[in-house]
């Protein structure tokens, strides 16, 4: 028999293995599922894991997919330390991408390097007003941010498709339900010529440096992990638990909001219903696998667009279902929150009876 | 006598602490049995494993004269054994009735209920409307909800825990002529309290716990309040010696403090008074429970009251929160070291930081210092001799007297104009305690004032140059600690002040 034991402290080593060893066992436990499903589990694997690296084009994909799970994961990051749970960040990517492009939008056919500025500051506002929604319902009444969050994902996205048949519909797209291709002044310049590598990939790098900076060098980090760590021990630290807390969700919805902008104004150019592709849900996934940590979060952004990128590679090289791809990503949370376990806790032997 | 209910020999441990050890004594029928005891002597523990929530790790129980180990509530109440907690469950958007009806074990319609719960409710004198929604009653209403509940089925033994703390006198005494009637009518009555006067009254027999194990069993009516309270604490409560004392000029003022407790079980503090000089260390004495967490909270800031409630250097700042406190130079140690004095997995460094930022000036407009925090976390851990690896452990790794340690020296080291300590010695080993009662004296020799909140008598009377007493969320007035005599503690430490008898029912 064997039992759990409390460490006396957490294991640093642990911090930084489980990730790894997550990984590892979605690749195994994804192996299964692809079996399972008649397909050859090594070719699978080598799809998903290793071809995007050989491929340059794949390459550079992985940036810019990478940026707005990075953007957005950072946000959630400083809500996760405070112990507030917005799973709603897909609606801010939503509502960011809609206040940015409506910018764009109003400007259109003006040219001027400060309508991208502009853009990128509505976008924020835009996903940080969302979020004050479940925030100001839960320092006012208590309201669960959980279930208020990702409520609103819906109304979101419901919105997004009334506002691209309504008024933001192209007036020449033969009533299509999307909005007119962005001008060149709204539109991210490319970084590397023949790719889609975009300048929000240097926002979410930017991102990852200063978030690093707050949390570990700032007394708002510094009170942000206080709060999720003792909330008791933080009314004793002077921290204001209701202000802090609006800001972690203005934070979070700001970055979401700056990433949906970012999607729109970068690789589509244009404001469409399909724009979200679950960014907002994965990046709750990028920010426990980066273990909180923005350079963590930067190397977890990677290795979940390594999933998309490979994963579509799968889907039409061995006819996987998108639905396994999913799967296969939800295994990788699954896996890390199990071995988590071992950061706090040591497996002992213990012969039977004495346990 | 007949013996309603025996206990022999249980015992229960959890994980680092033994919450009972061989507990043994009986209940008659008919009669009100007290449980007294401080907070985290064993009283819960003992009546959960009575009511069937815990099982006992050993001994054994016999109900009238039958083996007694229910598995679970049901079993006991089955029996005839009632528990009425302290914490209400009951829904509020639901009638008096309906709720009633939900907690039964056997299932009756409200409607069928409704008459049987007017006539138990007038038969033992608890006015009680059953269609009434429970979310409009008061909280001494609600409590009768539960015993009406319980009553309904003919218990034989009634466990009532801690049942007037959240009462008004007036409903304490329509409760008590209840407990009265049902012990005449043979339904004996096991009651959990830590107020002396209110046990002296009711109660017929009293088993006393303290760390787990009954040291005295006794009847309240023959003993004092100060007995009963030194029974429970421990030590005798020796003649206080006189010692040299000098006051400076005043320092720290309360004028009139009030604050309700912002939890509906815990003590409202009542207009408290007192001016404290430099150079005094005053104890404050009382058991757990009158409002000592309360004064702790609204002098560091954690609770807010009216400015001029509190002055320091005769600047108000009672509306001010803990760092514009701890600037001012009025800075406090709470009782809980984990959790709320420090962050459990958070490293010495960073529990440095959570009080010392302000006064250390540990950080330049939010930049943190951490380099200045090391140095600093590191002198507390040198003067204070706090036994740990280094300032970048786990506050929970480290025991719980060097934890202490390192929390009082961390405000001490501060330099600061006033500080406040609640239990700064528990559960920490002699040495350790000798040390820090040390550091508090010398923070004073040194033209500082402290207050000592401490359940220690013996604690206050070595190291106080004054005493006062809280209970009922009132204070005395502060008295040189030679002064005061043993019976003065002693009553008002059971809530009775000379001027001012409790009001308890006779």
């Amino acid at each position: 028999m064997f039992r759990l034991e409390a460490r006396p402290q957490q294991s640093r080593a642990m911090m930084l293995a489980t990730p790894v060893l997550a990984v590892i066992a979605t690749m195994i436990g994804g192996a299964i599922l692809f079996v399972l499903l008649g397909k050859d589990p090594v070719e699978a694997i080598r799809i998903i894991f290793i071809d995007p690296f050989f491929d340059p084009f794949s390459r550079s994909e992985l940036l810019v997919k990478g940026a707005p799970l990075v953007l957005i994961a950072i946000g959630l990051s400083f809500g996760f330390r405070a112990g507030i749970w917005n799973i709603g960040a897909e609606g801010q990517f939503i509502m960011g991408a809609i206040a940015g492009s409506a910018v764009g939008l109003a400007f259109y056919g003006t040219a001027g390097l400060w309508l991208l500025p502009l853009m990128a500051l509505a976008g924020m506002l835009g996903g940080a007003a969302y979020a004050m929604v479940p925030a100001i319902l839960k320092v006012r009444f208590n309201a669960n941010e959980i279930l208020v969050s990702l409520m609103l994902v819906y109304v979101a996205d419901q919105f997004l498709r009334a506002i691209v048949s309504g008024p933001l519909r192209n007036p020449q797209g033969f009533n299509f339900p999307e909005s007119r291709l962005f001008h060149d002044s709204a539109v991210l310049p490319i970084l590397f010529d023949g790719t889609r590598v975009h300048v929000g990939v240097l926002a979410a790098l930017v991102a990852v440096i200063v978030a690093w900076f707050v949390m570990e060098r700032h007394v708002i980090g510094y009170n942000v992990k206080l709060l999720g760590a003792a909330p008791r021990a933080a009314g004793f630290a002077g921290v204001k638990q209701k202000r802090l807390t609006v800001l972690c969700l203005a934070i979070s919805g700001g970055l979401a909001g700056l990433a949906g902008m970012i999607e729109a104004a970068g690789p589509f150019g244009q404001l469409v219903p399909t724009l979200p592709q679950g960014y907002g849900f994965t990046a709750i996934i990028v920010a426990f696998l980066g273990r909180l940590n923005p350079f963590g979060i930067l190397l977890a952004g990677l290795v979940m667009a390594l999933t998309y990128i490979g994963g579509e590679t799968a889907q039409f090289r061995l006819q996987l279902p998108a639905a396994a791809i999913s799967t296969f990503q939800g295994m990788l949370l699954f896996f890390l929150l199990g071995f988590d376990l071992f950061v706090k806790y040591r497996v002992r032997w213990a012969r039977k009876g004495v346990a | 006598m007949s013996t309603l209910l025996d206990l022999t020999g249980l015992r229960k441990a959890y994980p680092g602490v033994i919450a009972n050890d061989d507990v043994s004594f009986d209940i008659a029928p008919g009669e009100v049995h007290a449980l007294l005891g401080e907070n985290g002597a064993g009283k819960s523990t003992l009546v959960k494993m009575i009511y069937g929530l815990v099982k006992p790790d050993e001994g054994r129980m016999v109900l009238n004269g039958a083996p007694y180990a229910p598995t679970r509530p049901g079993d006991a109440r089955a029996l005839g054994v009632s528990m009425v907690f302290q914490h209400f469950s009951l829904f509020e958007a639901l009638t008096v009735a309906e709720n009633i009806a939900l907690g039964l074990d056997e299932k009756i319609s409200p409607s069928v209920l409704s008459p049987r719960i007017t006539e138990v409710s007038r038969t033992y004198g608890l006015p009680l409307d059953p269609s009434r929604l429970i979310g409009d009653l008061s909280v001494g209403e609600r409590q009768r909800v539960e015993i009406v509940r319980c009553l309904l089925q003919n218990p034989k033994l009634l466990i009532m825990d801690e049942p007037t703390s959240v009462l008004t006198p007036q409903e304490v005494e329509i409760l008590f002529a209840t407990l009265r009637k049902l012990s005449a009518e043979g339904v004996a009555i096991l009651y959990i309290s830590h107020k002396l006067e209110e046990i002296r009254a009711l109660c017929d027999r009293a088993t006393i716990l303290r760390g787990g194990k009954v040291v005295a069993t006794c009847t309240p009516r023959d003993e004092t309040a100060r007995s009963l309270a030194e029974m429970m604490i421990g030590t005798t409560l020796r003649s206080p010696g006189a010692r040299d004392f000098r006051p400076g000029a005043d320092i720290l003022e309360l004028r009139e403090l009030s604050l309700s407790s912002a939890s509906p079980f815990g003590t409202s503090l009542r207009e408290i008074t007192l001016a404290l000089r430099e150079g005094e260390v005053l104890g404050i004495a009382g058991v757990a429970g009158n409002g000592q967490e309360e004064l702790l909270a609204a002098l560091s800031g954690e609770a807010r009251v009216q400015p001029e409630m509190i002055t320091l250097d005769g600047v108000a700042l009672g509306h001010m929160g803990p760092n514009r406190r701890r600037a001012a130079g009025l800075l406090a140690a709470p009782e809980e070291r984990l959790g709320h004095a420090a962050a459990p997995d958070m490293s010495l460094t960073e529990n440095t930081m959570l009080s010392a930022r302000i006064r250390q000036k540990l950080d330049t407009s939010g930049v943190l210092k951490w380099t200045a925090t090391r140095a600093f976390a590191d002198a507390v851990i040198k003067a204070f001799d706090v036994r740990t690896p280094g300032n970048g452990s786990a506050a929970k790794s480290l025991s719980g007297g060097n934890l202490q340690k390192f929390v009082i020296g961390r405000e001490v080291m501060q330099n600061p104009r006033v500080l406040v300590v609640n239990q700064p010695t528990w559960g920490v080993d002699a040495a350790a305690a000798a040390s820090i009662r040390e550091a508090l004296r010398q923070l004073a020799a040194e033209g500082a004032a402290v207050i000592v909140i401490s359940q220690d008598l013996d604690e206050l009377m070595e190291m106080s140059d004054t005493l006062s007493i809280l209970a009922g969320g009132r204070l005395s007035a502060p008295r040189p600690t030679g002064s005061l005599t043993i019976e003065e503690i002693g009553q008002r430490m059971g809530g009775q002040t000379a001027e001012e008898p409790a009001h308890v029912p006779a």
